[in-house]
């Protein structure tokens, strides 16, 4: 966290400055005294390494030299209701969430930003178990948050907590991961079951009157990438299918290479709470969100050998092939459902809504 | 119009006036109003719709109608043995 | 539990279908009733592998999509309004009205709620006594009780701030609706299982008697499905017309008979214009006399409602099974789900989105 160098007159933001020690309050996010107690006492102290000591308003960097390679960015924002679930946190989510995109380059993660948008009135000791998650969290991949920054609102205007990450990965230049590079004949992989962190979250949500034995799967997926490559070094493409679900992704893959995906209904994994969850409240598991999982598409000389790999990984342990790649049809999903018919995957047109029809 | 679910009773009671119970679906547990099937028990199955038991469910019809089904497949393969046999 | 997953095995999907196409000899054009069942045949595919000369067809079996106009416009004038919660199945949210829809009231700040069942709105009502609740209480026969439970339970609890919003339509005569239509090419139906789980199968033989038609309850899993079209196509092909019942682990000739009970101690019949159809007589229900104050309808004084449809759009066409979604001009192109003209794109269980989500491929979209 960088601290503010210009003084601030305190008094024009909060003249009596009281030991507010339960909740935020607008003075945190002034760039004062609270501001800096903030900082220092509940980020630093969780999140500390040597770049963030070095108390700069920028982090250092260093990046690989030893062979041609270039950087690969991605940001996202984090907003979950609740923020507590089974399986995970909007702390454990902001920081794999990153870590994944950053890692479906192929490339090694170097670090990673947080920024946080505080709702007058968040109770310290939710804060404090968030970022603590999100320590937990970055210590286990092994990546340094290295920059941040925390503004607070007015209540009703931020939903609690809103997070964004930022991640910045290193790709060799020999490493030519994407969606583009999907080519007919390749072989589409799943890493495991579908839609468990979607209905996890509903779950925990209790809006819709009903209680799941489910848990989020949320999981940094860098290490299971690497054995990945490492078996099958020619992969064409990684992608982790969040939001939209593996079916959304799918499409946006079928789009950027041109090609069309078929997949085989009886292949697709989902918990049978899962399913049962989604029947109860007429969802599709294929467009419910995942935190954990990885699609895999590589040649189908690679196919067995990245099977293996991701099998004998924590995180793989339940992954199937679940189709192939065509020329035909271009930019299309199709599926040969459980009974030999062959039907349309589109991608997900809006919200997903429970319904009773 | 008429999304509905098999589910089995693992529990009953009454909330805000109403026979309501627990209903178990492959590990999603629901609650559903049973005040049109008030002899239900524990154990027995229901259609739920919309947090609202239909009716109740009968296995032993479930079990007839599938016979059925696997009766229809022996008749049709016979049918097919004869005739190949006569071809 | 496993039993129940038997409707779904391909194994007994493939022995009705070998059945099937070992029996059928002529064309035969049938109707299923109820979206649910629309959405489940094209979700598995298993129109495609029916014998080729059996044609289904798409009936107005979607609440959601035969809501008249002008019930959509005064639900979002309803939900417009200050200390009003207004409470919904999720399936209405992106029905369009003639300005906008349940979602854009949302986002202009007015307070609308997704819920599971009419229940959790009764709960809503209780935890907030100083606002007026509203139950957008739409669908067919099936979700008549659950409706009307709750206005029951909110009676029960003293509550004065509930009220449901009425949308609720009936299968028979809109059966005799299209079946008295001189374009009428449908000759059987296959009934909606849920709506004879309540009603049981006694309002079905006079239709089949009148026009010689068979009738076979029919539920939803595609084993089911294809158990009714085979029964279905067992009485076509033998020229008979009875009401024959394929959902018997759920159905019964006299159906719930308490629920039928509540049913006629609330709602009455009434005419009642069904979206893209028109007025079918004594097709819909509306809460007694004796239940006005608990009726959104006239609690609320809501302004003449100018309703503006689409010029477009065809599904009423498409409701009665007269045409197909392909069919239409703007299918695909101005109408999608993102964007669609008219309910039937808009509802999960609308023949459009049916078509748009699973097979606009087939007919070279």
């Amino acid at each position: 966290m960088t601290e503010s160098t210009y003084p601030v007159i305190e008094g024009a933001v909060c003249p009596l400055p009281l030991s507010h020690d339960q909740t935020i309050v607008m003075g945190h996010g002034a760039g004062g005294k609270m501001s800096q107690e903030l900082i220092r006492d509940l980020f630093q102290s969780r999140l500390m390494n040597p770049i963030l000591a070095e108390n700069n308003d920028f982090g250092r960097l260093s990046i690989p030299t030893n062979q041609p390679g270039h950087l690969a960015v991605s940001t996202d924002m984090h907003m979950v209701t609740p923020l507590f679930f089974p399986g995970g946190d909007i702390g454990s989510l902001a920081i794999c969430g990153t870590v994944n995109d950053i890692a479906m380059s192929g490339g090694i993660p170097l670090a990673i930003t947080a920024s946080f948008i505080l709702e007058e009135g968040l109770a310290i000791n939710t804060l404090a178990a968030i970022v603590d998650s999100m320590a937990e969290t970055a210590r286990q991949v092994g990546i340094p948050i290295i920059a941040g920054d925390t503004k607070v609102a007015e209540k009703g205007n931020a939903d609690k907590i809103f997070i964004n990450t930022t991640g910045i990965a290193w790709v060799p230049d020999s490493r030519r991961i994407g969606g583009q590079y999907a080519h007919p004949g390749d072989i589409i992989l799943l890493s495991g079951t579908m839609g468990d962190h979607g209905i996890a979250v509903l779950a925990a949500r209790g809006e819709l009157g009903f209680q799941a034995d489910v848990q989020s799967d949320i999981a940094p997926l860098h290490g299971l990438i690497g054995t990945v490559l490492q078996a099958a070094p020619h992969t064409h493409v990684l992608r982790d299918p969040t939001r939209g679900g593996v079916g959304t992704t799918l499409n946006e893959i079928a789009r950027q290479s041109r090609t069309s995906l078929w997949i085989e209904e009886s292949l697709l994994p989902v918990h049978p709470t899962v399913q049962a969850a989604c029947e109860m409240l007429g969802f599709d598991p294929l467009y419910i969100a995942n935190e954990g999982k990885l699609i895999v598409i590589c040649p189908p000389e690679e196919a067995e050998q990245a099977l293996t790999a991701m099998r004998q990984h924590a995180y793989g342990k339940q992954a199937v092939v679940i189709g192939e790649v065509k020329a035909e049809d271009p930019g299309r999903v199709l599926m040969r459902t459980s009974y030999g018919a062959t039907r349309l995957v589109d991608t997900l047109a809006g919200e997903i809504l429970p319904r009773i029809c | 119009m008429c999304l509905a679910i098999p589910g089995k009773i693992t529990a009953l009671y009454e909330e805000g006036g109403l026979k309501m119970c627990k209903v178990n679906i492959s590990g999603v547990t629901q609650s559903a109003c049973v005040e049109t099937v008030p002899d239900v028990q524990i154990g027995d199955y229901i259609i739920v719709h919309a947090g609202f038991a239909l009716n109740k469910l009968s296995t032993e019809d479930a079990q007839e109608t599938l016979e059925l089904f696997r009766q229809l497949a022996e008749f049709d393969a016979q049918i097919r043995a004869e005739q190949e046999s006569t071809e | 539990m496993e039993l129940l997953k038997e409707f779904r095995n391909p194994i007994h999907a493939r022995t009705l279908l070998d059945e099937l196409h070992r029996i059928t000899t002529r064309p035969w054009v049938i109707m299923e009733i109820c979206g649910g069942q629309t959405h489940a045949i094209m979700q598995s595919g298993i129109d495609q592998l029916l014998p080729p000369q059996i044609e289904l067809v798409h009936g107005p079996g979607c609440p959601v999509c035969v809501t008249p106009l002008e019930l959509i416009d005064k639900a979002l004038a309803i939900a417009s309004m200050p200390d009003v919660i207004f409470t919904s199945f999720g399936d209405m949210l992106r029905v369009p009205g003639s300005h906008g829809d349940l979602f854009s009231i949302r986002a202009a700040g007015g307070d609308v709620r997704t819920v599971y069942t009419p229940l959790d709105a009764v709960k809503i009502a209780r935890d907030n006594p100083d606002k007026e609740v509203v139950f957008f209480a739409i669908g067919f026969e099936t979700t008549a009780p659950v409706n009307l439970m709750s206005l029951k339970q909110a009676i029960n609890l003293g509550l004065t701030n509930y009220s449901l919003l009425v949308s609720q339509s009936l299968v028979p005569p809109a059966m005799h609706a299209i079946l008295s239509s001189p374009q009428n090419r449908v000759q059987a139906f296959l009934s909606a299982g849920h709506v004879n789980t309540i009603m049981g199968m006694w309002e079905y033989p006079p239709i089949a008697q009148q026009y010689h038609i068979p009738i076979v309850v029919t539920g939803f899993e595609p084993v089911d499905l294809l158990n009714g079209i085979l029964q279905t196509v067992r009485q076509l092909e033998a020229g008979h017309y009875a009401v024959e019942n394929a959902y018997s682990r759920v159905v019964t000739l006299e159906g719930n008979q308490p629920a039928q009970r509540m049913i006629e101690e609330m709602y009455e019949v009434h005419d009642r214009q069904w979206r893209g159809i028109g007025m079918i007589p004594q097709s819909g229900w509306r809460l007694r006399p004796a239940y006005a104050q608990y009726d959104a309808e006239k609690r609320f004084s809501l302004s003449h409602i100018v309703t503006q449809e689409s010029d477009i759009c065809i599904a009423g066409q498409i409701l009665q099974g007269l045409k197909k979604p392909h069919q239409c001009p703007a299918f695909g192109k101005e109408c999608t789900p993102r964007n669609p003209l008219g309910a039937t794109m808009v509802s999960s269980e609308g023949a459009c989105a049916a078509y748009y989500n699973f097979a606009r491929i087939r007919e070279g979209q």
